[in-house]
């Protein structure tokens, strides 16, 4: 009896089967477990499409603050500093903190949206004094402020994986041609050279907050041109140099380098003079923690104590000789509340405060936002890998997502079991509103995957350990700093009619924790002198 | 040896006959050499190869004669039989080197599994040979019982002179296992074809392909797996390993010397760790003569509170190491509490399973001696344990009149790594007087006494076998090559330490 070909060629095949079968299963264990989440789009939705009972309930105060996210959180913090202690934030989702919320699990709290301040600069003098209060400046030194050693950003910091291997920093090391080298170190100079110069007027040329920067005529000129036509007539044409702008465009504002401005790209690089008195605090340090901004979001909120209230929907804004109406829809009651007050500050996104407030804030069509993905991605053990060791932040030069950062770096311990990676990735390769589209249509087990084969490129060694992933979707992440908008869209928008006041980050076209704390603040200052209630100005 | 049988029995019927008597020689190779695998992989991974031997070759031959017991009880289908017999140790005995080496480091009862695959092996190859003269039967008798138990001797032989001399050094433990399953499962296949048995065996046929693929498919992957059996990366036979979620922890040893290995650095050595136990804590404890409570960072093996616990003075110690694993191995395991003299079970002993970075921070008490006894600083995470941050919140833990020592790596091998600790001790408001000592397996070894006020220059040292307080005062004097020179402070933000070591000793190994 001979073995017949059909016998042979099945049992191979059946072999071959089992052996692939054995390997798909051993590659893809299931579908990790995890949660979606994200700005309320129901309630967000339910804004746009109206519909909202009349006013069946009725509250009175001196101030009322519609949005509390950093910028309402600073507003409501400068109003209860200087002894204004009547008056309101209403806040759409069920935390204040916007941005800046965070999540937590039994390994670790983690941010899921903004996660770093950098230690401010010397101009910042409010934003020095919040710190100050919340006990992360500790004391001065030679005029300086010395800040407390275990919320400045542990060692290392940045780590890059390049070519295979990580390094440390956010600048590739190796492959680099002469070219490459050169056209870097003089970027590095003429970045330098804008942070180092004082306009005309005595201000910085690019200032955090950047409302104190120089409004000499050819800086505020360099806003009207994209920041890749700027770097094109420099000369520069070194790729490495190409993606490391490319980065810090999308890691700051979420947009592609030839959407921003000249003046936004400039003032990412230009504007960071840490002012500190920690030795190794000045120039690029930054404070954080294992949930990230929240907490300060949290710290602010705390302050401001009862007069939060969650989960309403503030969808009109209307006047009653010299008083503010604010109607907001109590979504655990489900009836509206009229809220009286003696001035608003409108502390939300533009295109949210234009859609109920159209006769205060009228709808601009340059204020456009760059939609995010971060997934936080909780694992067993840390990431690894050749070369540099874990830092706090981990981008891979190759990927497309922004990298990590590691939730324990700045936790309490200094080992750990497991942890919690906060994995980034702004979606700013098409229009907005089709990346919107894509973020919200894409399916959570297609964005799960993703992330998973994301982080496995770096981080193959990571196989096996990621226990769950959770997705959160911000649809109108960050207002984009496109060319004339911040020297442009953006002062124009600053000017409303008191009682009415603007307070948010979009006002200055960067998405940053500074901007959004700065025009709180100056909303706060600007309805107390309204109402004529004394106060020490920080601004 | 091809004299001895065969061309007689071939006289009746040839093929058949060799390739029976051809399988006897190759079951008895292979079975031999599957036992030789076993008991060297068991001396390997659990130390003492005159026991591994002798238990794993007794309980071998016990099974075979098990196994040709109950060859009594097959009544038919001998060959059929003996053809899945054979498959099944080629796929034992084949993946048998690779699966104990994977199964090691998770099985918490490797001797039950060890002994268990040599239980099955034996009584598989013993119950094939009674089977085999069975299926011979048709010969002369006297001539079957001689050539199969002269075959099975000389394959015996075979295999324990290939073992040695060809097969560990050229192919290795693991690939020697799949080419001899690869050679079981070659002679069940060409059995089949030379005994043209009926149309019953189409299943045994396409068994033998499969089982040759995939012990094929394992021969070929065997370098991966051996990189993940990493117990042979160690010098010495492994005794122990575990990973627990913060480290990997493997305990070696070779004759007397008994050694922890942590995420593959060494921790000690028990030749010689009495000098770096006595001299990390004896100096301090002789300055704080009257010290009753002690506090130690780290220090899970229970050596460092072995010595703090010869001062009858010391009412309570207080342990915190990160990793519950470890302190259970040393306050459970016979033999290390031997050496340990059962420290982490002594009554006045508190043992602490916590981070001792978050630790220090919260911790409200004050202790007359702290003693630093954490890993050296390779990564940023321990790193952290080396910073001024940290040295501040260990000064607050002293006592007045107390003292904290620092274990502070190599003043030889890493000087500027050393002279940063010293330098960041010094940053967080502590006085210092720096020391070292010799340890063999570790070389010239430093730590650093540190004090908020000010260190004794000498005091009075529990006698030991390394120090006495007339040896303990040279080891604060330093040699120019191991002189202080310049180093910055150790902070959070910008770890100066952890590159310091990481180029010092990366330049000195390399």
């Amino acid at each position: 009896m001979k073995l017949s070909r059909r016998m042979l060629l099945s049992a191979a095949a059946a072999a071959a089967g089992a052996a692939g079968t054995g390997w798909a299963f051993l590659r893809r264990p299931a579908q990790v477990p995890g949660t979606l989440g994200g700005a309320d789009l129901a309630r967000g939705h339910r804004l746009r499409e109206g519909g909202f009972p009349p006013p069946t309930a009725k509250e009175e105060t001196e101030i009322v603050i519609a949005g509390g996210g950093i910028a309402g959180l600073a507003a409501g913090w400068g109003l209860a500093e200087s002894g204004l202690d009547n008056f309101r934030l209403l806040e759409l989702e069920d935390r204040a903190g916007g941005n800046a919320r965070s999540g937590r699990n039994a390994v670790s709290a983690y941010p899921l949206g903004a996660h770093y301040l950098p230690v401010p600069n010397q101009e910042a003098r409010a934003l020095r004094a919040l710190l100050g209060r919340l006990g992360i400046v500790t004391g001065e030194q030679g005029g300086k402020p010395l800040y407390d050693p275990y919320q400045l950003c542990a060692d290392l910091e940045e780590r890059l994986f390049h070519n295979g291997r990580w390094q440390e920093g956010l600048l590739p090391r190796t492959g680099l041609g002469g070219e490459d080298r050169r056209e870097l170190a003089h970027f590095a100079s003429v970045m330098a050279g804008f942070s180092a110069r004082i306009g005309s007027d005595g201000r910085p040329a690019f200032a955090i907050p950047s409302a104190y920067s120089s409004r000499d005529p050819d800086l505020v000129a360099l806003d009207d041109l994209p920041f890749t036509a700027w770097t094109e007539a420099q000369g520069w044409r070194s790729p490495a140099l190409k993606a490391h702008l490319r980065y810090a465009m999308r890691d700051d504002y979420g947009c592609e380098p030839e959407d921003v401005s000249a003046w936004a790209g400039i003032h990412y690089f230009a504007s960071r003079r840490s002012f500190s008195a920690n030795p190794e605090g000045d120039g690029d340090a930054f404070l954080t923690w294992p949930e990230g901004n929240d907490r300060l979001a949290r710290a602010m909120a705390e302050r401001i104590g009862p007069r939060v209230a969650t989960g309403r929907i503030v969808h009109r804004v209307s006047r009653e000789g010299q008083a503010v109406l604010v109607d907001s829809f109590d979504v655990a009651r489900g009836r509206t509340v009229r809220t009286a007050a003696r001035a608003a500050i409108l502390a939300m996104p533009h295109f949210v405060a234009s859609r109920i407030a159209p006769s205060e804030v009228p709808p601009d069509p340059r204020f456009t936002y760059a939609p995010w993905i971060v997934a936080n991605v909780t694992v067993d053990r840390e990431p690894a890998g050749r070369g540099a060791s874990l830092a706090w932040d981990n981008v891979s030069a190759t990927s497309e997502s922004l990298g990590y950062v590691v939730a324990t770096h700045q936790g309490p311990s200094a080992r750990t079991a497991g942890t919690v990676l906060t994995w980034y990735m702004p979606l700013s390769r098409g229009a907005p509103q089709v990346s919107r589209r894509l973020l919200l249509e894409r399916s959570p087990e297609a964005w799960k995957r993703i992330v998973e084969d994301d982080l496995l490129a770096s981080n193959p060694e990571l196989e096996g350990s990621i226990r769950e992933i959770e997705l959160w979707r911000w649809g109108h992440a960050m207002i984009r700093p496109v060319p004339g908008f911040i020297w442009g869209a953006a002062p124009a928008a600053r000017e409303t009619r008191p009682p009415v006041f603007l307070a948010h980050s979009d006002l200055s076209g960067l998405s940053l924790f500074e901007e959004a704390h700065y025009y709180g603040t100056s909303a706060a200052e600007a309805a107390m002198r309204h109402l004529g209630h004394r106060f020490e100005s920080l601004l | 040896m091809a004299d001895s049988g065969v061309p007689r029995l071939a006289a009746g019927a040839s093929a058949p006959a060799v390739a029976l008597l051809a399988s006897a020689f190759a079951v008895a190779t292979c079975g031999l050499v599957y036992e030789l695998l076993a008991s060297t992989l068991a001396s390997y991974l659990l130390g003492d190869s005159v026991t591994q031997f002798s238990t794993v070759i007794g309980t071998y031959l016990f099974a075979m004669g098990l196994g040709s017991w109950c060859s009594r009880y097959v009544r038919r289908h001998e060959l059929k039989l003996f053809i899945r017999i054979e498959l099944i140790i080629a796929l034992l005995g084949g993946g048998s080197a690779a699966g104990l080496f994977l199964l090691f480091p998770i099985l918490d009862h490797f001797r039950v599994a060890l002994y268990g695959l040599v239980l099955a092996i034996g009584f598989l190859v013993g119950l094939e040979i009674p089977l085999l003269m069975r299926i011979l039967k048709g010969f002369d008798f006297r001539e079957v019982v001689s050539s199969v138990l002269t075959f099975d001797y000389v394959g015996a032989l075979a295999a324990s002179l290939l073992f040695p001399l060809v097969l560990m050094p050229w192919l290795g433990l693991v690939r020697t296992g799949f080419m001899f399953g690869m050679l079981n499962a070659a002679v069940a296949f060409a059995l089949l074809f030379a005994l043209r048995a009926g149309g019953g065996l189409l299943l045994e046929k396409a068994l033998s392909v499969i089982v040759l693929l995939v012990l094929a498919a394992g021969f070929l992957a065997s370098d991966r797996l051996q990189r993940f059996a990493e117990v042979a990366t160690y010098q010495e036979p492994v005794i122990y390993a575990v990973s627990t979620p913060y480290q990997r922890i493997v305990l070696t040893r070779r004759a007397d010397d008994l050694r922890l290995y942590l995420n593959g650095n060494l921790q000690f050595s028990s030749r010689d760790e009495y000098r770096y136990h006595e001299a990390l804590v004896q100096p301090a404890l002789a300055r704080v003569p009257d010290a009753r409570r002690v506090l130690i960072l780290g220090g899970g093996d229970g050596l460092a509170a072995r010595e703090v616990l010869r001062h009858p003075g010391v009412r309570s110690l207080t342990l915190v190491d990160l990793d519950p694993a470890m302190t259970k191995l040393f306050s459970r395991s016979p033999m290390l509490t031997a050496l340990n003299r059962g420290a982490l079970t002594d009554r006045r002993t508190t043992i602490v399973n916590a981070d001792a970075f978050g630790w220090a921070r919260k911790a409200r008490g004050r202790y007359d001696a702290v003693i630093v006894d954490v890993p050296d600083p390779v990564d940023y995470s321990v790193g952290k344990l080396y910073t001024e941050s940290f040295y501040r919140e260990v000064r607050r833990l002293i006592a007045p009149g107390g003292i904290a020592v620092v274990q502070s790596t190599s003043p030889y091998v890493a000087p500027r790594a050393f002279w940063c600790v010293a330098a960041t001790l010094e940053a967080a408001g502590l006085v210092i007087r720096p020391y070292h000592a010799y340890v063999p397996s570790f070389g010239e070894w430093g730590f650093i006494l540190a004090a908020p006020d000010a260190v004794p220059a000498a005091g009075h040292v529990v006698p030991g076998r390394f120090l006495n307080s007339a040896t303990e005062q040279r080891l604060f004097d330093f040699p120019p090559d191991m002189a202080r020179r310049p180093a910055p402070v150790n902070r959070l933000d910008n770890q100066a330490l952890v590159r310091l070591f990481e180029d010092e000793w990366s330049r000195y190994e390399a």
